[in-house]
């Protein structure tokens, strides 16, 4: 039987240390949606979102309800749109126009993004996905909700030089397009090496097409459950430390798991994954750098970094393994600069830089992810920081991504405000010095190879 | 969506007063809910109480006597939560 001190404590994490599923995402496949009229595309793809997902958010409230766990989002992703609309879209206006569909859609259901607004390019480019990269500061800049990302390399087929020089010319067009509001409009793309096809994580969540019609992806949360339970453990040794760190990422995931079970059995659509990261918002005691301090650092950034992240996101998968039937999406510890306090706190400290986050990526998911940089970055440059993240999931055969927003008019020593969940950042400096002539070679980066591993 | 012989969890926590157990307990009676277990402490001056109930006889829907327990709470000086036991037995049980 429960006792009373267990029900004190699950609702003391709910309650003061932020425990709550953050996002419940409905993949929907729109593969049989296709069609080469564009008009009757659009149609078809309206009517399976808003068909699949009519319950989406009524469900989750109720689970929210009866267990008293807040569910932060509820959120839809789609099968990429660049192999949707290939047949049907033949300029970027055209796509843009499904980008259109998708925010309409979200809107009717009620979810505040819609995922997939996508191209899968880690090898090559067909016309389809070219069209589509093109459209991506159109789409973003006339729609609300929808999120885009794009699948740059990969451990298999090495790195499209090509698309990652287009996504540095693209990203500071979606910049450009919205600089009116800070450029905000680039928190809502991301691009990725070794892409889940999983992901319930945005703006990087898209339906792979190696899923079921749909299926439900759970992300879960809790940086401040596991940063109060460490409080209880100062200065005790690492395995004092690391058993810690399991066993509370279990309880997080045992709750993620509860309510991915009901929503699959009330909405009717198969389970798919419990993603397990840990992901911060800007809160207070929210956040994943503020446990990097409970480890013992004086600011995230500090010698030991990398170290200390390595082992917290090695526990909490160790931990939330054994909590899950299923385990995928990113799972790993995120380390988004503007959605953690934390984090925003080390940046003004001048404790952390472009390049620690960079080897931080190493050993955790996602990659540079909210990053604010100075408006006139040249478009070489951001490839190269693409570039380099995704050399590192490349030969590392994880997932990396980045997702940066080059603020227009904006420079060092100016912060950013993006709004509720996604916080703020100040502007972080980026190295100055050139690599034009590397980003400028035409073709790809061949695949590594995989022994002789050193 | 009916479901489940699942028991609830009732939780009320706040400054200790007179008659709290005696108001919710007539809440329940009136409301068809049994009532299982309950235990009780006192930590830190705050009144700590936990009710295992089965709401499978209840008149209303489980939203319905949430609100309404949640509403007689606020009425006594107190938090009173409802949720089902699930949660606590997936946490804390492997």
């Amino acid at each position: 039987m429960i006792n009373i001190w267990e029900v004190k404590e699950t609702n003391e994490m709910i309650e003061q240390e932020n425990l709550d599923v953050r996002t419940i995402t409905l993949g929907v496949s729109l593969l049989d949606c296709i069609d080469a009229d564009l008009k009757k595309l659009n149609q078809n793809i309206y009517n399976k979102i808003t068909k699949t997902a009519q319950n989406l958010a009524a469900v989750g409230e109720e689970i929210e309800r009866e267990f008293a766990i807040p569910i932060v989002n509820k959120r839809i992703s789609v099968t990429p749109i660049a192999l949707v609309g290939g047949a049907a879209c033949k300029t970027p206006e055209d796509f843009a126009t499904i980008a259109d569909t998708m925010d309409a859609a979200a809107k009717e259901v009620g979810v505040n993004l819609i995922g997939g607004y996508s191209a899968l390019v880690s090898k090559g480019m067909t016309a389809a996905d070219e069209l589509l990269i093109r459209s991506i500061p159109m789409a973003l800049c006339r729609t609300e909700r929808v999120c885009s990302s794009v699948n740059l390399a990969s451990s298999k087929t090495g790195i499209n030089m090509d698309a990652v020089r287009l996504m540095g010319e693209i990203l500071l067009e979606v910049a450009e397009r919205s600089k009116d509001r800070d450029s905000v409009d680039c928190m809502k793309l991301v691009v990725f090496c070794n892409a889940p096809d999983d992901n319930p994580f945005m703006a990087g969540a898209f339906h792979g097409v190696t899923e079921a019609d749909a299926v439900l992806n759970i992300g879960v949360s809790g940086p401040g459950v596991v940063k109060t339970a460490l409080e209880k453990v100062r200065g005790e040794s690492f395995e004092t430390l690391c058993e810690t760190i399991k066993k509370t990422a279990f309880k997080v995931t045992r709750v993620g798991q509860l309510v991915a079970q009901e929503a699959s059995r009330m909405l009717g659509i198969p389970f798919g994954i419990i993603d397990l990261s840990l992901a911060p918002t800007p809160a207070i005691g929210d956040s994943v750098a503020d446990i990097l301090c409970e480890i013992g650092l004086e600011y995230a950034g500090a010698p030991g970094t990398t170290a200390a992240l390595a082992l917290l996101n090695d526990q909490v998968k160790k931990g939330g393994v054994m909590a899950s039937s299923y385990v995928g999406g990113l799972s790993g510890a995120f380390i988004p600069v503007s959605e953690d306090q934390g984090m925003i706190d080390s940046v003004q400290a001048g404790a952390i830089t472009l390049e620690k986050l960079e080897a931080m990526t190493c050993v955790c998911s996602v990659g540079l992810d909210m990053i604010a940089i100075p408006g006139d970055t040249s478009a070489a440059s951001i490839s190269g920081i693409i570039a380099d993240e995704m050399a590192l999931g490349m030969v590392n055969q994880k997932t990396t991504a980045a997702r940066l927003i080059p603020v227009i008019g904006k420079g060092v020593g100016d912060t950013v405000e993006f709004g509720g969940l996604f916080g703020y950042a100040p502007i972080m400096p980026v190295n100055t010095f050139s690599c034009k002539d590397f980003i400028s070679r035409k073709g790809r980066i061949p695949a590594p190879i995989h022994s002789f591993k050193n | 969506m009916e479901k489940s012989a699942d028991k609830t969890i009732i939780t009320v926590v706040g400054k200790d007063t007179v008659g709290i157990i005696a108001k919710v307990c007539t809440y329940l009676a009136e409301n068809g809910i049994n009532v299982l277990d309950i235990s009780q402490t006192i930590v830190q001056d705050f009144f700590n109480m936990m009710m295992i109930v089965d709401m499978n006889g209840a008149q209303k829907p489980f939203g319905e006597c949430s609100k309404d327990l949640e509403q007689l709470g606020e009425e006594i000086g107190v938090s009173i939560k409802c949720q089902r036991e699930e949660i606590f037995r997936k946490m804390h049980r492997i």
